[in-house]
Order: structure tokens, then C-alpha cells, then sequence
């Protein structure tokens, strides 16, 4: 059993108090908090190793260049990559999002009225890249409706499916409502047309296990920060044999064999596509911020969030005029509004109380629209919060929404 | 009343109050109070661009004053643009441009406010402004 209480004492950040309240800190699918092994391992590195990578003939170079190399094994072991080279070091998911449709976009993969599928429940990261893409070759964006229950329409993305189709993107969990996407399933029906699949793990990372092998996706890409990593870092993996045959996207060092004026060639992956001095202290920052969730145990932590979020349906549920979105087996974040209350105003008046949740539209505007809302109130858990902090929201909420109606 | 007197008052008002609770329920209520904005009214270019909540706002000039309507789907939001109209409403267009507006400060309201919500007070006194300078050109 995951003591959260205990792993509190981990966590600096969360014992400090917001207008004289203790903070409770709900909006961990924003970013989450960071553990001391965490912080410890950024400074460990800056302390005892910092040194440009790779090429470096004395001995601080070697040891950064290892930790660095190391850190790529071990996030390549807890997606179940078949190789550490499958492990692309990028800025976040954004990045990753936008490395895959460049360098798809240049590839001779793609011609004018081919399509990409999206789904309605996408983060506008993992829209507007393959918009971008789409208008400047002539492809057309395809969207997999969602159901009102907030999961998505697989039957209408059979539909859309066509030799037309060359690449499926979706998340696999929806950073609005924490819809589980069946992301098996979806790559499965997307393979059978002969179409990439492209999985954004942006929110699944901190909550489910990640098999690369058994979702059977092509690309699957997250942010360091939403799994107790720091900012600034996040992952794309890719299938090997597609890392090699995809045209680089940024150009300079690193990311080459050979320079000469006539003509450069390329690196092998994983460097091909990491180009310049990367975030040397992120990547091993990271691997401690997966050691850390592996140290849990990611079902334990899946298990104690299922708790947290059910008993905060409840909570909810219960008060006048509630809507919640979303299935009820969801993960990660918790959406909601009451009637003719502002989430915005809900929100403020919860800050006031010492608590942290998100009000908008969650980088989701199309999904919000689908939804005729132009907002919800989101809580949203990591493995440090407890019931009693999900019992005090509920009061919370009782008293702002008395102060509001 | 002149328009630092208007804000005196309301800066008394508020002080009244230790509890953030009150403070937020007594704005709250002032906005509740505000004269009702015909739905009509709830125009694109009404509309004050760069909240995360909706505000409408309306000005008009008669007899050399100045009348403001205003509405917002946030009662937060219509609260602090009813601090706003109480002191800006029936007054010439030539003092509404050139009031100092700055009493908003020390409401104790806006250092609790979110970035974006201290930003919407900026935009909305900028809002009455430029109505109040149309209205003098006419």
C-alpha cells in the first residue's frame, strides 16, 4: 500500500500554505511536483559531473556522457523500447509532437489528399502540428468524434479509416476529462490500412504502465514534468527501423556523420534527431523521476489515484447542480462544472482557500465546444495526495459555491 | 461626490471587512446590483477581448455624462467592474479620461487575483476610457 503521507516528507514543495491555508495542490496534469531525488539528482549533476557529452576526451565529458546514455536505459526499459537507440531525447511532448510531423511532413511518405486521423479529444499540441503539416501539404485532418459520455467514437474511427489514412494520432489519456483511450486497439485498426500510429503520453505516463510493444504504436511521446521530472525534458520514442528512414528535422551538431560544404550525412538514431547540446541534466533528472515512480510501483500509484479520484466523484456528485464529464473509469484528472457558476470564479475562490486546480479550457477548445462549455474546473492527482486533502476540497467547494450563488 | 470621494467610500467599504470571505461576498453583491444589461446588448464589439470570463461592456454620453452598462458570465469579474461603474457612472467624459483609477490597488482584491483576472481590471478601465474619449469627440 502507497503511504502518501510518507512520501509527502519527498516533496519540499507541498508544505508551505497559500493565504494561511495548508496548500493542497490538485493540478498535477498541468505539472507535478518534484521529488527530493529528483532535485538532488540536478544538483548532484551540476555538482559533481557537468560536462558537455559525447566526443569528450577527459574524464568529466565520460561520466556525463554515461549518466547520460544510462538515463536513455532506463526510459527505455519502462516503455519496453527493444532498444536504448528507440529513445529520442526532446524538450516535452510539444517537441515530440512536432518532430514527428516535420519529419514525417519531409519524408516521401506523404502526397496531397492523403489523411491523418485525430481524435476530439486531443490537446491542441496534438492538433496543431498535424494542422500545420496537413495545410502545407495538402492532407486532409480527419477527427474521431466523442461520445457524450466524453470517450471516443471507435466505430465512427473505422469509418474514417482508409488506405488514405498514412498516420493516426491520439492521447491516451485526455488531459480534460482522463478518458483512457484504448490505444491497443486504436493502433491495431490504424496498422491494418498500413497507417503510423502516434500516441501521446503526455498524462498516461505518471498513472499507467507503458508497454510500447504491446500498444503496438510507432511513436509514443511525453513530458518530463508530468511524471516528478523537471521541465524542459521530455521523450519520443519511435520504432528503429522508422527512426532510420525518416529525414532529420533540426540541423547542427551531434545529429551528423559528416560535414562538408557540398554535403552532410546524417547520424543513426537516436543522435540523427538531437541536434545541439541537449538538456543533459533533464534526461538523468528524468531517469531518477522514473526510478522513483518504478521505486512505487506504478500499479500501487494507479491504485491509491483510483481512491483519491473516485471518492472526489462522489464529493462532487453529490452537490446541487453538478456536472461531471468523462467516464467514470477515468484516470489522472477529474473535470467538472455546476450550473450557472463560473469555473472561473469557482476557481479563485478555491485559490483563496489554499487550493491548486485548473480552470479553462485545458489546451482542449474544440472538445469544449463539442461540450457547448467554454470551461470546466479540473482537480487532478499525483501519488502524494490524500483523502483527507480530496474530504477538505469538498468542503471547499461547499463554501465557494455558497458564496456564489 | 467627485470621483476620489467615490473611491474614498468604497475603499472604507471594503475595509470594513478582516474576512476575505465578506470582502469577496460584499463585491459579489455589487455586481449582483448592478443596473441589468439587456441580453441584446451582449455584443462582439461589447465585448472586452482578454479575460478568461466574459464582460460586456456598454458607455454612452448624455447631458455631458457619461452611463455605463456592463455585464460578465464571471459574478467575480461583474463584482470588480461594479467597483468600476460606481465611481466612473454619471460622470463628465473629461474626468472619467483622466481619473486616477489606482484605488483598485488598495481594494485588497487584486493581489489575490490570478495574473489574467488583474490583467481584465486594465482592460476593463481601459474600455471605459476609450468610451468616455468617443464621447467627448462627439
Amino acid at each position: 500500500m502507497l503511504d502518501p503521507y510518507k512520501l509527502r516528507s519527498e516533496f519540499p514543495i507541498l508544505h508551505q500554505e497559500i493565504n494561511g491555508k495548508p496548500l493542497v495542490y490538485l493540478d498535477n496534469a498541468a505539472t507535478s511536483q518534484k521529488p527530493l531525488a529528483v532535485l538532488n539528482s540536478s544538483r548532484d549533476y551540476y555538482e559533481r559531473i557537468n560536462s558537455n557529452i559525447h566526443r569528450g576526451v577527459h574524464r568529466l565529458s565520460q561520466a556525463a556522457t554515461a549518466a547520460h546514455e544510462t538515463a536513455r536505459q532506463t526510459i527505455a526499459k519502462h516503455l519496453n523500447a527493444s532498444r536504448p537507440e528507440e529513445i529520442i531525447f526532446t524538450s516535452g511532448t510539444t517537441d515530440s509532437v512536432n518532430l514527428v510531423a516535420s519529419a514525417f511532413g519531409r519524408s516521401s511518405r506523404l502526397k496531397k489528399g492523403d489523411e491523418i486521423i485525430i481524435s476530439g479529444l486531443e490537446h491542441h499540441s496534438n492538433t496543431v502540428p498535424w494542422q500545420m503539416l496537413c495545410e502545407r501539404l495538402g492532407i486532409t485532418l480527419k477527427v474521431i468524434p466523442v461520445l457524450i459520455d466524453g470517450t471516443l467514437d471507435l466505430d465512427a474511427y473505422d469509418q474514417l479509416l482508409s488506405e488514405r489514412t498514412k498516420l493516426v494520432a491520439v492521447n491516451h489519456i485526455s488531459n480534460a476529462f482522463g478518458t483512457v483511450n484504448n490505444v491497443i486497439h486504436i493502433c491495431s485498426q490504424a496498422k491494418k490500412v498500413g497507417a503510423l500510429t502516434f500516441v501521446d503520453g503526455a498524462q498516461s505516463i505518471p498513472h499507467l504502465s507503458i508497454d510500447t510493444q504491446l500498444i503496438g504504436c510507432d511513436f509514443y511521446a511525453f513530458s518530463g514534468h508530468k511524471v516528478y521530472g523537471p521541465t524542459g525534458i521530455g521523450i519520443l520514442f519511435g520504432k528503429y527501423d522508422l527512426l532510420c528512414d525518416l529525414p532529420p528535422w533540426k540541423g547542427g551538431g551531434e545529429m551528423i556523420k559528416e560535414v562538408t560544404f557540398e554535403k552532410t550525412t546524417y547520424n543513426d538514431p537516436p543522435f540523427k534527431f538531437e541536434a545541439g547540446t541537449p538538456n543533459i541534466e533533464g534526461g538523468i533528472a528524468l531517469a531518477a523521476a522514473i526510478d522513483f515512480v518504478d521505486n512505487l510501483g506504478i500499479s500501487s500509484i494507479n491504485k491509491h489515484e483510483s481512491l483519491l479520484i473516485k471518492r472526489t466523484a462522489e464529493i462532487i456528485d453529490e452537490l446541487e447542480g453538478a456536472t461531471i464529464y468523462g467516464p467514470d473509469d477515468r484516470a489522472g484528472a477529474l473535470s467538472f462544472n455546476f450550473k450557472g457558476i463560473h469555473h472561473y470564479d469557482l476557481g479563485t475562490l478555491l485559490d483563496q482557500m489554499g487550493f491548486a486546480l485548473r480552470t479553462g479550457h485545458h489546451c482542449c477548445q474544440p472538445l469544449m465546444s463539442r461540450f457547448g462549455i467554454t470551461g470546466t474546473l479540473r482537480a487532478s492527482f499525483a501519488a502524494y495526495n490524500t483523502i483527507e486533502e480530496v474530504e477538505s476540497l469538498g468542503e471547499a467547494l461547499k463554501k465557494a459555491l455558497m458564496m456564489l450563488r | 461626490m467627485t470621483i476620489t470621494e467615490k473611491q474614498q467610500e468604497l475603499l472604507e467599504e471594503l475595509n470594513l471587512f478582516q474576512d476575505w470571505t465578506e470582502r469577496y461576498e460584499y463585491v459579489i453583491g455589487l455586481g449582483k446590483k448592478l443596473q441589468p444589461m439587456d441580453e441584446a446588448l451582449h455584443t462582439s464589439d461589447r465585448l472586452i477581448k482578454g479575460c478568461q470570463s466574459q464582460v460586456w461592456l456598454d458607455s454612452s454620453a448624455k447631458d455631458g455624462q457619461m452611463s455605463f452598462l456592463a455585464d460578465s458570465d464571471s459574478v467575480i469579474t461583474k463584482g470588480m467592474i461594479a467597483l468600476f461603474v460606481r465611481v466612473l457612472d454619471g460622470e463628465s467624459p473629461e474626468d472619467v479620461l483622466t481619473a486616477d483609477l489606482s484605488f483598485i490597488d488598495k481594494t485588497g482584491l487584486k493581489e489575490h487575483l490570478a495574473p489574467t483576472r488583474a490583467n481584465a481590471l486594465t482592460l476593463m478601465a481601459a474600455q471605459m476610457r476609450k468610451g468616455a474619449l468617443e464621447a467627448g469627440q462627439q
